[in-house]
């Protein structure tokens, strides 16, 4: 495997300087790109006295507690480092100033004195599960997530039926005025909604949408983008198939519901996943529109409880691992749809 | 079942004009072919028949009842389209059934036409199949078919053999020549292959540049081209032309003379040609006899060899392509001078200046 | 298990045709089988007018009224001391003899993000797209390998980062480990600038490596073939053959990748909050905080710098346009 990996070259056979480049710099470029998405996934299972601990474990270790006769309480394990008791593993019973009492779980009977700079904790693989069930219990994950997936969804789903409408009647109808409004949709492309900022707000304030996931939704759901693709797709399905559809008896939105929405699946099934990503990741508009804790989105809630003392990394951590895994089981599933898909079209 | 009643019919484009008011009636259970060269405005036509392109003067009349305004699907058409256009996404039975069931027929009947059409078209294992997976010409049988389970009232096509191969185009010819025996529908057909307009027609109609030519049985148009531009495009191959000028105006018919000094009788009434007006004399490349030395001296550029017939393309003293046609073999070489006769009975005789056909004296094969 | 998924999906899609079917069925024959365009567009452009066309006439009312209300009727018209009081500098190279001088330094700090952000992630991109079009094993790993933190959202970008950068973290102890000096990286200056843009650069070559992959592609590979038989070596094959056939895309990519970096935000935001001080304050922080954030909130000086930010992207959209135009005609 590692031969044929390492051979299959430029099928000269013999690797040259170019070839060892490459493979260092894939190499690096795994551990920088992946690396630090896994050392934080890694570190959203330890406890927080295991995220304090400098220099840190690569994996969750947690303490182990024994059982030891003539104690009601487990007992934490300890491997002696220095003094008389060299090499032995002890268990603790309590710490007094700078010495610890403690027992041989072979030999409960008898007490022993050790200085704690002598005696460094036994440790084991464990994940701290409860990081994450503390979410659900203590942070109202399951609100956020919810507003989270209910603008995303909402927002998808209006998006594809507006954008797929105006892609339509731009591909498929002569009109006066079709070259106009095309272009100003284009146009739009030049105005992204970051230099607009003051204004939408006040037309979502008008509109009494501010602290409600719709000010964040409509606003969103007419992209110039997504127009400009559909269009670009709808135009390579033969005005033929829509003739035909008419001379079937079909209505227009027959003919737009029945025959061009299904042709337009790959290009439909694209905007799908841009959309899912934008409204998903969304961080500047919701955090102007939604100021209510209760209508944070997932992002809004992470950058919320980042500036929060309160919150401790455990906890911030494992919620940053649950925003991240939706899209990273989409992309998993869908890496070389979403990868060409975006190539293709060249947008983002 | 149904009489088309063009009466008139225009359409422009903003300031570009395609149909210049064509009239024309199609009668009940004719098969009428429009034909003509790519941009002759044939399938323009047929759309503003078929009410996918709207009519912009004129009136257009079915059963009597004026239906410019109607939509295409309200008007009881049924079309099959050049490039199929069967929906990808459905299958074989879905495709059949979408216009049945856009209005509503009960899914009963719906069943039974689309088994009877597949029956009929020979496509019931493909049934289940999407367009994809089938041959051309099973993609023409079902584009038909789809056409077949409307019932409709006239049938329209628009050039629906033209992605076929050769051997494929002919038996699709037949069939749809059988379809219009077994169902008797009014069908008009647009093409620009004349070959498929004189095997099928019952009526051709010649269009150039938004106009009709002519209109007539095939035999008709074969026989007495109303115009010069009918006569090249009727009939394979295409007739020759000698510009020629007008001598003298017999009973026999009119006496012209090339630009050699050959002299040539054409059997046809003067009908206003005066000695010394330029015509252009035309004869088909099998009415022309070879070997006889009465005949008009031409060089053999080149000589095609088929078998059964054979073709020898040669050139007149005045410097005129001439295409001859012959039964059988011929032991006459390329680079030989050869003399052709022109038969006069079968000689055609049109006015340069508008391209006008004289009548002829004796019509058809009768001599 | 998604039969019934697809069997929901199916009804719900039937039954939302179903909907609007008899309406719109309605309308056709009040407009017309060909008017009925504007029925469908209508949607579209209602959002349109109301959420971009609307807004941007509305900046000019808002760039040239003052107070903190945001209704325009409470407001008064100032003309253009908004632009006034941003333009308002000695030394446009000082931020500190600028009357609005935090927005100064955002101008600085954009301007040097812009070059250093785009220049350093399109050299990345180009390398890896020109690694990536070698003929490796596991490419379509390797390219998502890269693609992979473009789907990540910029605040979870920003807390992987901050988790790895901290104090405490995981660079430090290897930097100790090492026997390194360590260092407090969001914290000095100029290291929390330097993180940013790496950071950004992290987060956002993906999507250009993709875009540069798809143009080395899409040259023949009978062009390669050609200059294999003329013998031309590989130095030359890239200088001469690769470089002069990718440039329009790179084009492309170049004033894409402008556009956004004028425009960033978020991931700094999260990883910085603009500091320490205002060492990694971005243009479009400074419009955040001005008009939302920070109280009393100037809405007009906020518009006011965003009509600024707009006349750049719109130089730059038009070069974009440009390129894109160049590269059709090719």
């Amino acid at each position: 495997m590692l031969r044929s990996f390492l051979t299959r070259t430029r099928g000269r056979g013999r690797l040259d300087l170019t070839d060892w480049l490459t493979f260092g710099y894939l190499a690096l470029a795994v551990v920088l790109m992946f690396g630090p998405v896994a050392w934080m996934a890694l570190s959203s299972f330890k406890t927080e006295s295991a995220l304090q601990e400098y220099p840190p474990s690569l994996l969750p270790l947690a303490p182990i507690h024994v059982e030891v006769e003539g104690y009601e309480e487990p007992l934490q394990l300890f491997r002696v480092t220095g003094g008389e008791h060299e090499g032995k593993l002890l268990a603790q019973v309590r710490r007094i100033g700078l010495m610890s009492q403690m027992v041989d779980p072979q030999n409960p009977g008898e007490r022993l004195q050790v200085n704690i700079n002598d005696r460094v904790p036994e440790r084991e693989f464990a994940l701290a599960v409860e990081n994450y069930s503390a979410l659900f219990e203590r942070f109202n994950f399951a609100l956020y997530f919810w507003n989270s997936v209910f603008i995303t969804v909402i927002a998808t789903v209006i998006t594809i039926l507006f954008n797929s409408m105006a892609a339509f009647a731009l591909s498929k109808y002569r009109f006066r005025g079709r070259t106009f409004v095309f272009i100003l949709i284009i146009a739009t492309l030049m105005i992204p909604p970051t230099i607009n900022l003051v204004p939408i707000y006040l037309v979502v304030s008008e509109l009494g949408m501010v602290n409600s996931p719709w000010g964040v939704i409509w606003p969103a759901v007419a992209t110039p983008t997504g127009v400009f693709l559909l269009r670009q797709y709808m135009l390579t399905i033969p005005d033929d198939l829509l003739d035909a559809a008419r001379m079937d008896h079909a209505s227009e939105w027959r003919v737009y519901w029945r025959i061009v929405l299904p042709l337009s699946a790959p290009a439909l099934a694209v905007l799908v996943i841009f959309s899912v990503m934008w409204r998903w990741n969304d961080f500047l508009w919701p955090l102007i529109v939604l100021t209510r804790s209760e209508q944070f989105t997932l992002q809004l809630a992470l950058n919320s409880f980042q500036g929060d003392l309160q919150t401790s990394w455990s906890n911030l951590l494992a919620m940053t691992v649950l925003t991240l895994l939706p899209i990273t089981i989409v992309f998993a599933f869908l890496q070389k749809y979403i990868t060409t898909g975006i190539a293709q079209s060249g947008v983002k | 079942m149904a009489v088309l009643e063009l009466d008139g019919l225009i359409k422009d484009y903003g300031d570009v004009c395609a149909i210049h008011g064509v009239d024309l009636t199609i009668d009940n259970g004719e098969f009428c072919v429009f034909v003509g060269p790519s941009g002759c405005g044939k399938s323009t036509l047929l759309r503003m028949i078929a009410g996918l392109e709207e009519i912009s003067g004129g009136e257009l009349r079915i059963d009597g009842e004026r239906v410019n305004e109607q939509r295409a699907s309200e008007r009881g058409l049924a079309m099959v389209f050049q490039t199929y256009a069967l929906y990808p996404h459905m299958t074989v039975r879905q495709n059949l059934a979408f216009g049945l069931e856009n209005i509503r027929t009960p899914r009963p009947e719906i069943a039974r036409r689309v088994e009877a059409a597949a029956t009929m078209l020979q496509i019931g294992p493909y049934l289940e199949r999407r367009p994809k997976q089938l041959s051309g010409g099973q993609r023409q049988r079902v584009a038909i078919g789809r056409a077949v389970v409307r019932e409709p009232r006239v049938f329209l096509f628009d050039e629906p053999l033209s992605n076929l191969d050769a051997e494929l185009r002919v038996t699709m010819r037949g069939e749809i020549a059988a379809l219009h025996r077994r169902l008797g529908n009014t069908m008009i057909y647009v093409t620009h292959d004349q070959v498929e307009a004189m095997t099928m027609a019952d009526k051709i109609v010649v269009l150039r540049d938004g106009r009709i030519e002519q209109a007539g049985t095939p035999l008709e148009l074969y026989n007495q081209p109303a115009n010069s531009f009918v006569a090249g495009f009727i009939g394979s191959p295409r007739m020759n032309f000698v510009d020629v000028t007008v001598r003298e105006i017999r009973a026999d018919g009119v006496m012209v003379s090339d630009a050699a000094g050959n002299d040539y009788r054409a059997a046809v009434n003067a009908d206003g040609l005066k000695p010394g007006d330029a015509a252009e004399l035309g004869i088909r490349p099998d009415h022309l006899i070879v070997g006889d030395a009465a005949g008009h001296a031409v060089t053999v550029q080149s000589v095609e060899q088929l078998g059964g017939e054979s073709y020898l393309y040669c050139e007149t003293g005045a410097g005129t392509p001439l295409t001859v046609h012959l039964a059988g073999q011929t032991g006459i070489r390329r680079g030989e001078t050869t003399h052709v006769v022109f038969r006069p009975d079968y000689t055609h005789l049109f006015r340069t200046s508008d391209g006008l056909g004289m009548k002829r004296l004796v019509v058809g094969e009768a001599v | 298990m998604l039969a019934p998924v697809t069997t929901a999906a199916s009804y719900l899609y039937r039954a939302a045709f179903e909907l609007f079917e008899r309406p719109m069925l309605a309308i056709q024959k009040m407009t017309g089988a060909q008017k009925i365009a504007w029925v469908f567009l209508l949607p579209n452009l209602l959002i349109f007018g109301l959420f971009t066309f609307l807004p941007i006439f509305l900046n000019f009312f808002y760039a040239t009224s003052g107070s903190d209300r945001i209704l325009l009727s409470e407001r008064p018209y100032v003309g253009l001391e908004n632009f006034s009081s941003l333009l308002a500098c000695e030394n446009y190279l000082d931020p500190n003899s600028c009357q609005r001088d935090i927005f100064w330094r955002a101008v600085h700090n954009t301007s040097w993000f812009v070059v250093l952000q785009v220049g350093f992630m399109i050299l990345f991109s180009l390398v890896t797209a020109l690694v990536l079009n070698r003929n490796i094993p596991l490419r379509g790993f390797f390219r998502s390998v890269f693609f992979y933190p473009v789907l990540l959202s910029p605040v979870v970008v920003a807390l992987i980062w901050k988790w790895v950068l901290q104090r405490y973290g995981v660079l430090n102890a290897g930097l100790e480990a090492q026997g390194l000096p360590i260092v407090n990286w969001l914290v000095e200056a100029d290291w929390a600038f330097f993180w940013i843009v790496f950071v950004s650069i992290w987060a956002h070559m993906g999507f250009y490596t993709l875009i540069l992959l798809a143009g080395l592609q899409a040259i023949p590979a009978d062009v390669y073939e050609a200059a294999e038989m003329d013998g031309a070596s590989k130095w030359r094959v890239f200088s001469k053959i690769t470089m002069p056939l990718l440039m329009p895309t790179m084009v492309v990519v170049l004033v894409l990748s402008l556009i956004r970096a004028v425009q960033a935000f978020d991931e700094i935001f999260v990883l910085t909050g603009g500091g320490p001080g205002s060492a990694t304050l971005l243009l479009l922080q400074f419009i955040y905080e001005t008009g939302f954030a920070f109280r009393p909130q100037l809405y007009g000086l906020a518009a006011a710098a965003s009509l600024l930010m707009a006349a750049v992207l719109m130089v730059l959209t038009l070069l974009q346009l440009r390129a894109a135009r160049g590269r059709g005609e090719d």
